[in-house]
């Protein structure tokens, strides 16, 4: 068996990849053969650090020193001086931006972990349908905490005092919902967990659902105890069959072990859980609806107040939370709320997750502290663009939310801050976009997904999207004109101002934020009928230039409507009435000889 | 199963389960186990986590090497799937990503058998709540 005692760990992220951490590798290697270490110490590739933007990066183990901005000229230093010396490569070391100091002792080297994980703290380390993995992880020691030690009002105090808010984009304080609800007289009170994630690209709460079923139940039986109800429901749409089965799975568990039914822990604290399936509908993620859904009725909102608090499921006082905003409950009881409260900024503590998706290199489930910047999401976890191309927007907030150019890459994500700069937080689905996308037809997809999912039971949100949708339609198909960029304006303002719930007051969102913030790119669509990103099909004209062009016939071998012609040898011709332009022609010229007009 | 009926109780199933996690992870044991965890999402499902899964657990049986291959929730790595956590006894636990049957076998071969790292670990880039 190989035994090495040191390993040389290489960065072979994309990012590393690109600034020759091939060759680091490489070069390492070979110096560690000369002087004739090769069995002592192992050289190695990893996966992406998180830490890009010092990229390459190449770490030691087992001192732990992590060296950055690494070239391939400086690995003879690196084994010279650290391998052999055991003296730390100072200049290669970490400075601290604001101190300048490096970054020298061992145990600080951590700074690059850009993450914390609260809400997925066992995602990924217990095996979900196993309970006592859970419990082997402080699970249920909050629940018995709770009903041992603590007075409902206290444990609602807590939750308060720790600044959670909701994690399912309105950000509302958890603990104060959870007061409200307490206070409110009722015979039978409801806990309703919701697990109606529709945003498109999210996928948090299942995920959390997924990987730890019973720190929800274990949350909603504490929020139970709190508001004083007996009974909780999880609102889970049927699309996530995975996620039912472990939920399901972990409730039987919990029953059997007498975490869930009468008598919990030996108190008089009852409460049990059921699931509720949801048919995908995306407005049945807004809390009224969500209600009615569960009641059997049509999934449509109604108007708030009164507010479920008050009046919810069946007409009793109910109290909705989100899947994540749970997952945080046990951590906080656990650790106290000025644990918590010493992560995140001043108005928005904790951390969040994020699914980092679109065209970025390391598309994931992340979780950062409230307070980290756009810039750090998208460049260092997320390891930046696909393909070296050039950072255009980043969209959060969903359907609700708004994109964000790079003049705002350096907002902190909090709550706050995102409303401020037009976005907002939403439910944690982040699509990074690139040059390549052309944000009309971004606009448009969004638009198109809220005409889907609008219930249509009032007239701006069912008809208005409808028109704006049109309106942005006609525009990506080159019939714009000038006055149809202010008809969308003031047709969002309408539909914002008059819809009744938060799908409508908020579908308008991503055709406001992008003109915007690219209105050049809607001029520009509208008034030379030119799309800049070259997205939108019925703007653009596949040319075949003469003098480029060899005849080679891969064009017209290729074209699947048969609107090329010409002669073997001879410059080539598209029949613009004919082409399609799927650009098969385009991506097939070796000789680059068909542009974009 | 009894019941918990107290915090006692559940302070005591911790404490019994730890111990039993602790010999598992620890060396020098006849419970002496190879630990692999397969992060089992549905996206990883999708990805081929549960072929890379069985590829574990018949070759090791195959290979006569006392390996305790479990399922786990997302780690997160979405770009990177199928994604493993490998636990030798005694030894921290390392992460990979792209684990397919050719990956699982050179993985078996180097890491497991041989104890040597293989090019593709994923390091840990996130703090956890004890930190």
């Amino acid at each position: 068996m190989a035994d090495y005692n040191m390993h040389l760990l290489v960065c072979g992220g994309t990012g590393c990849k690109a600034s020759q951490s091939e060759l680091i590798k490489m070069n390492l290697k070979n110096q560690l053969t000369e002087l004739g270490l090769e069995e002592d110490i192992q050289v190695i590739h990893t996966g992406c650090f998180g830490f890009c933007e010092k990229g390459p990066i190449v770490k030691i183990q087992p001192d732990n020193t992590f060296y950055v901005s690494v070239t391939p000229e400086d690995t003879k230093e690196i084994i010279e001086e650290h391998i052999v010396k055991g003296r730390k490569v100072e200049r290669l070391l970490y400075k601290d931006p604001s101190t300048k100091t490096s970054i020298i002792e061992s145990k600080n080297m951590d700074f690059y972990k850009k993450q914390v994980r609260i809400a997925l703290r066992n995602c990924g380390f217990i095996n979900p349908d196993n309970i006592e993995e859970y419990v082997a992880n402080d699970g249920y020691e909050a629940l018995a905490k709770c009903l041992g030690e603590m007075t409902p009002e206290e444990t609602t105090k807590l939750i308060i005092d720790s600044g959670l808010r909701g994690r399912g984009g309105g950000g509302f304080p958890t603990g104060l919902k959870w007061d409200i609800t307490r206070k409110v007289e009722g015979d039978q009170k409801y806990v309703v967990c919701n697990a109606d994630e529709g945003d498109p690209g999210a996928f948090m709460d299942r995920s959390i659902l997924e990987g730890d079923p019973h720190t929800v139940i274990e949350a909603m039986a504490i929020c139970g105890y709190c508001i004083g109800a007996d009974k909780g429901l999880v609102y889970i749409r049927a699309e996530y069959p995975l996620a039912i089965e472990r939920l399901k799975t972990a409730i039987g568990q919990a029953q059997e072990y007498g975490l869930l039914g009468e008598g919990i822990l030996g108190t008089d604290f009852n409460f049990d859980i059921e699931l509720r399936y949801g048919a995908g509908a995306f407005v049945c993620g807004e809390e009224t609806a969500l209600i009615h859904s569960m009641e059997g009725l049509r999934g449509e909102p109604t108007f708030k107040p009164p507010f479920p608090s008050v009046s919810g499921y069946l007409g009793k006082p109910t109290n909705v939370n989100n899947v994540e905003t749970f997952a945080n409950i046990p951590p906080i009881i656990n650790k106290g709320a000025e644990w918590f409260g010493s992560i995140g900024t001043e108005n928005s503590k904790g951390t969040k997750v994020f699914a980092l998706a679109g065209k970025i290199n390391n598309v994931g489930l992340i979780e950062v502290p409230m307070g980290t910047t756009l810039r750090e999401v998208v460049y260092d976890i997320g390891g930046g663009i696909k393909d070296g191309k050039e950072f255009k927007a980043v969209q959060t907030g969903g359907p609700s939310g708004g994109c964000l150019t790079k003049d705002f890459l350096d907002t902190p994500i909090e709550y706050d801050s995102l409303i401020a700069a037009g976005s907002m937080m939403g439910s944690g689905g982040m699509i990074v976009m690139d040059e390549d996308d052309c944000m009309v037809a971004i606009a448009k997809f969004y638009l198109e997904f809220t005409l889907d999912e609008s219930c249509g039971k009032c007239t701006p949100c069912r008809i208005g999207n409808k028109r704006l949708y049109e309106i942005l339609d006609k525009i990506t198909e080159g019939k714009g004109e000038p006055e149809d960029l202010d008809r969308l304006r003031a047709l969002s303002d309408v539909v914002k101002d008059t819809s009744l719930c938060g799908l409508g007051q908020s579908s308008p969102n991503p055709i406001l934020s992008t003109i915007e913030n690219f209105f050049g790119e809607y001029e520009s669509h509208v008034t030379i009928q030119k799309c800049p990103a070259g997205q939108c099909k019925s703007l653009l004209q596949y040319i075949i230039e003469d003098e480029k062009c060899t005849g080679c016939t891969l064009c017209f071998r290729h074209c699947p409507v048969g609107a090329i012609s010409g002669e073997k040898r001879s410059p080539h011709f598209i029949d613009q009435s004919l082409c399609i332009k799927c650009g098969v022609c385009y991506q097939k010229c070796k000789f680059d000889a068909i542009k974009i007009a | 199963m009894t019941k918990i009926k107290s915090l006692a109780d559940l302070k005591k199933l911790k404490d019994e389960v730890q111990s039993k996690i602790k010999l598992r992870e620890k060396g020098d044991h006849p419970e002496n186990l190879v630990q692999i965890k397969v992060s089992m999402a549905t996206c990883g499902i999708a990805s081929g986590a549960k072929e890379t899964m069985n590829y574990f657990i018949e070759t090791l049986d195959n290979q006569g090497v006392d390996a305790l291959v479990t399922q786990t929730g997302c780690m997160g790595y979405c770009y990177a799937e199928p994604t493993i956590e490998l636990t030798i006894p005694g030894k921290e636990p390392v992460i990979y990503g792209f684990v397919d049957k050719v990956k699982a076998q050179e993985i078996i071969d180097k890491h497991v058998i041989k104890n040597e790292l293989v090019d593709g670990i994923i390091p840990v880039n996130y703090k956890t709540i004890d930190d």
